[in-house]
């Protein structure tokens, strides 16, 4: 595809502060036009630092960053055009709501009246539309986040950065914003790269996300993919709960790896898909609720012992040893169908080889 | 139904007692502890600063030394009228003698007359005069005997001045503090070339201003760099401005001397690079410029380290979001930067504005004549003409200006606007 079908391109782009490391190494990414990126990673992994040479806060050392097909490395942020929603809100606190919100629109010399019915608009779009007199110190924090939103999109961008916006709120308000946010992005048909540190929010709201670690993007997939098919070992610790099993690698037939586990010496298989060459070690990585209990038909069988029981309600947390893992952890659905498991018993556990994903070792 | 017999009759606690009373037995003993904390610096700050302010103040109204030495003759001086043009009747030139013999006697009848002396000059000496003689006087004949003595004691005016100031209160501090006088047509400004007080005030108010805003418009630029600085050198820079903390007021305000002076730094080096002949030399220090430029570098700090500290609180991402919204360097400072830190510009012009107009030793060094403050004439009249009575109404007007420039600036500025960080 030609450059300018994305909306944002990174192009080789590297960013040191100090001269000596590098915060970003080698960051390249296409954006596609109407696209929800979410760039996720640990904290100093490097994801808000792209986001601010984005925004043009912060000047790449390398590399050119292009929008809408044009490099913007020299354009002044101001020039940029892209709204943005900052951690804590950054509401101006000595301006009323209505007038955060025709910031954007009077900079731009926008006559009053328009700017007055876009403010309107903008206001009913997050539901506040009582609120615009006051001022933001008198708003709840999802308010203030809500007139965040309205404001990086009164002036209507392609494109919105959001940095870590959610961080600030409690675990309700966070999940009614995320969905709130996904439909403003659904029915505006706006450009989002999201910036979080919080996996699940990234899983819930994205239509891709890029994984970050160590200034170096580990993988960037769907949601769906980079769950259920992570191609490093970093990717399947970080996003949702992972079992992880060490190994070395006997055989390798097609895309099926045979594994020896350390410590018991199980030998099970597992997809090749990240293992290195015969004889060298492998990470393996089992979704808990992909783990089948009690003696079913799968190619892959072992056993564990019961070490702790966690009741949930809907599911059970079982941790188990397996292998040289005592931490090996079972998510049993909450139903009439399962054994009823003790602590300290010993188990039948298998799981199909499809589930189990051989990656390199952290 | 309930709760509004319960708001009635007060909540009753469990045993019985109303709340609000248990409530105020449980707060009694930290209330008790709390005072026993702060009472020796209360009984300090009392005996030691505001007992002297107010018995100097009071001093300001206080008139009681003519009816205490001269009671017999203040008593008899009501049955006189004033306005009559005519010297009083011979009772009271003999009141007048048995009081002047009791405070010849106890050698208090120079004061009085160093009192009356400053209501009318030559009062001191006709006194001191007298003073001298009462004891010698025969009895009868008082009024030719003090005729004999000074034919001042004929002058109505002198009569009319102790008539005037025989109350144990007086306006007349007051009155002098404002340039006024009290003639017997009532309170009249006094002749344009003698007023001095009301002179003083004014460029007093008018330099405190002028300091004010050249060191907000100097003060600024450096707060906001110490606040965006990274820490290491803010913290740096801002030993650099408590620097003069550490130095003497009196080595500062001498430097300036050696700097401003027309020999001075600033001049010679004007001269030397040819900017300057050196016929006409500036004239940088004992005038206005001079008091101007040392009290605001003496004063600096007090506007930069408010501003600092709220500065420091106002958070890069507004300017961020200004610009991430469009708006261009200048706008951003202006329209958000700018309001968020005027707390601090209002707390420090506070603080300078009421430290300059208050200050003394500085206009007294570099101010010349045409440079000093009001203070300088209070301190005049505390140290060396000793008419503490002027000097605490001029203490107590500028006490009144300040507070009133307070309420002026917490109406327009408003004092909850006002920040330290």
């Amino acid at each position: 595809m030609d450059k300018d079908d994305y909306i944002v391109r990174f192009e080789n782009v590297q960013k040191s502060y100090d001269g000596e490391t590098l915060v970003v190494k080698n960051f390249n990414i296409d954006i596609e036009r109407g696209e929800f990126l979410t760039m996720l990673g640990p904290s100093g992994s490097g994801k808000t630092t792209c986001l601010m040479m984005l925004a043009g806060f912060e000047p790449a050392t390398n590399g050119e960053i292009y929008l809408n097909g044009s490099p913007i490395n020299n354009v002044p942020p101001h020039k940029r055009g892209i709204g943005m929603v900052f951690q804590n809100y950054a509401l101006f606190p000595h301006m009323s709501v209505a007038e955060n919100l025709a910031f954007p629109l009077k900079v731009r010399g926008m006559s009053k009246s328009d700017s007055e019915a876009k403010v309107k608009r903008a206001l009913g779009m997050v539901r506040l539309d009582e609120f615009g007199g006051r001022r933001p110190g008198q708003l709840s924090g999802g308010q203030q986040q809500r007139v965040a939103v309205a404001r990086a999109l009164v002036f209507e961008p392609d494109l919105v950065l959001m940095d870590e916006p959610l961080g600030a709120l409690d675990k309700n308000l966070r999940e009614e914003m995320q969905f709130e946010i996904k439909h403003i992005h659904e029915s505006l048909g706006v450009s989002v790269v999201y910036v979080t540190h919080d996996q699940s929010e990234a899983l819930t709201m994205s239509n891709r996300i890029a994984v970050f670690n160590d200034g170096v993007v580990q993988q960037l997939a769907a949601p769906e993919v980079l769950y259920e098919k992570p191609e490093n070992a970093f990717v399947a610790q970080f996003i949702g709960e992972n079992n992880k099993l060490t190994g070395k690698v006997t055989a390798i037939d097609g895309d099926i790896a045979q594994v020896t586990l350390d410590g018991g010496g199980d030998k099970v298989a597992a997809l090749a898909v990240k293992c290195g060459g015969v004889g060298e070690k492998s990470q393996l990585s089992i979704r808990p609720e992909r783990v089948i209990l009690g003696d079913e038909d799968v190619p892959n069988k072992m056993s564990g012992k019961v070490v702790e029981l966690i009741y949930l309600g809907d599911h059970i947390r079982c941790r188990m040893e397996v292998g040289d893992s005592s931490e090996f952890i079972v998510k049993v659905a909450n139903s009439h169908a399962h054994a009823a498991l003790k602590v300290g018993e010993v188990t039948p556990i298998g799981w199909v080889t499809e589930d189990c994903r051989a990656l390199d070792v952290l | 139904m309930s709760n509004a017999q319960a708001s009635d009759a007060g909540v009753i606690s469990a045993d019985g007692v109303p709340l609000k009373v248990s409530l105020a037995r449980a707060l009694r003993r930290q209330k008790i502890r709390a005072l026993m904390l702060i009472a020796p610096l209360l009984i300090f700050v009392v005996i030691s600063f505001i007992a002297p302010i107010a018995d100097m103040l009071f001093r300001s109204v206080e008139n009681s030394i003519v009816p205490d030495t001269l009671p017999k003759t203040v008593v008899a001086l009501q049955e006189w009228d004033p306005a009559s043009n005519e010297a009083p009747g011979e009772a009271i030139y003999a009141a007048m003698h048995a009081d002047l013999v009791i405070a010849a006697e106890q050698k208090i009848h120079t004061r009085v007359g160093q009192r009356l002396n400053y209501e009318a000059p030559g009062v001191s000496s006709l006194f001191r005069k007298t003073g001298r003689r009462v004891d010698r006087m025969e009895p009868g004949n008082y009024k030719e005997q003090f005729l004999a003595i000074d034919k001042d004691w004929g002058n109505v005016e002198i009569w009319r001045t102790i008539h005037r100031f025989s109350g144990n209160y007086t306006s007349g501090y007051f009155l002098s503090a404002a340039d006024a006088e009290l003639t017997p047509d009532g309170i009249e400004l006094v002749p344009e070339n003698e007023r001095i007080y009301l002179t003083l005030f004014v460029r007093t108010l008018v330099l405190s201003f002028t300091i004010t805003l050249t060191c907000a418009l100097l003060g600024y630029p450096i707060a906001f760099l110490l606040s965006n600085l990274p820490m290491r050198t803010s913290n740096m820079l801002l030993i650099l401005v408590l620097l003069p903390f550490w130095t003497s007021l009196l080595v500062r305000t001498s430097s300036w001397i050696v700097l401003l002076q027309q020999q001075g730094v600033i001049n010679d080096l004007l001269v030397s690079i040819g900017i300057l002949d050196d016929q006409n030399r500036l004239e940088l220090m004992y005038n206005q410029i001079g008091t101007i430029i040392a009290m605001t570098h003496i004063l600096l700090p007090f506007m930069i380290l408010p501003l600092y500290s709220v500065m420091k609180t106002i958070s890069p991402s507004y300017v961020r979001a200004a610009k991430s919204l469009g708006a261009n360097d200048w706008t951003a400072f202006w329209k958000i930067y700018f309001p968020n830190s005027i707390p601090g510009i209002g707390a420090g012009a506070i603080l300078v504005f009421i430290l300059s107009i208050g200050y003394y030793i500085t206009p007294e060094l570099v101010g010349g004549t045409s440079g000093i403050f009001i203070s300088n004439r209070i301190a005049y009249h505390i140290s060396s003409s000793l008419n503490w009575g002027l000097a605490a109404a001029l203490g107590v007007i500028l006490l009144a200006l300040i507070l009133v420039f307070y309420w002026l600036y917490d109406k327009i500025v408003g004092i909850d606007n006002v920040s330290l960080g």
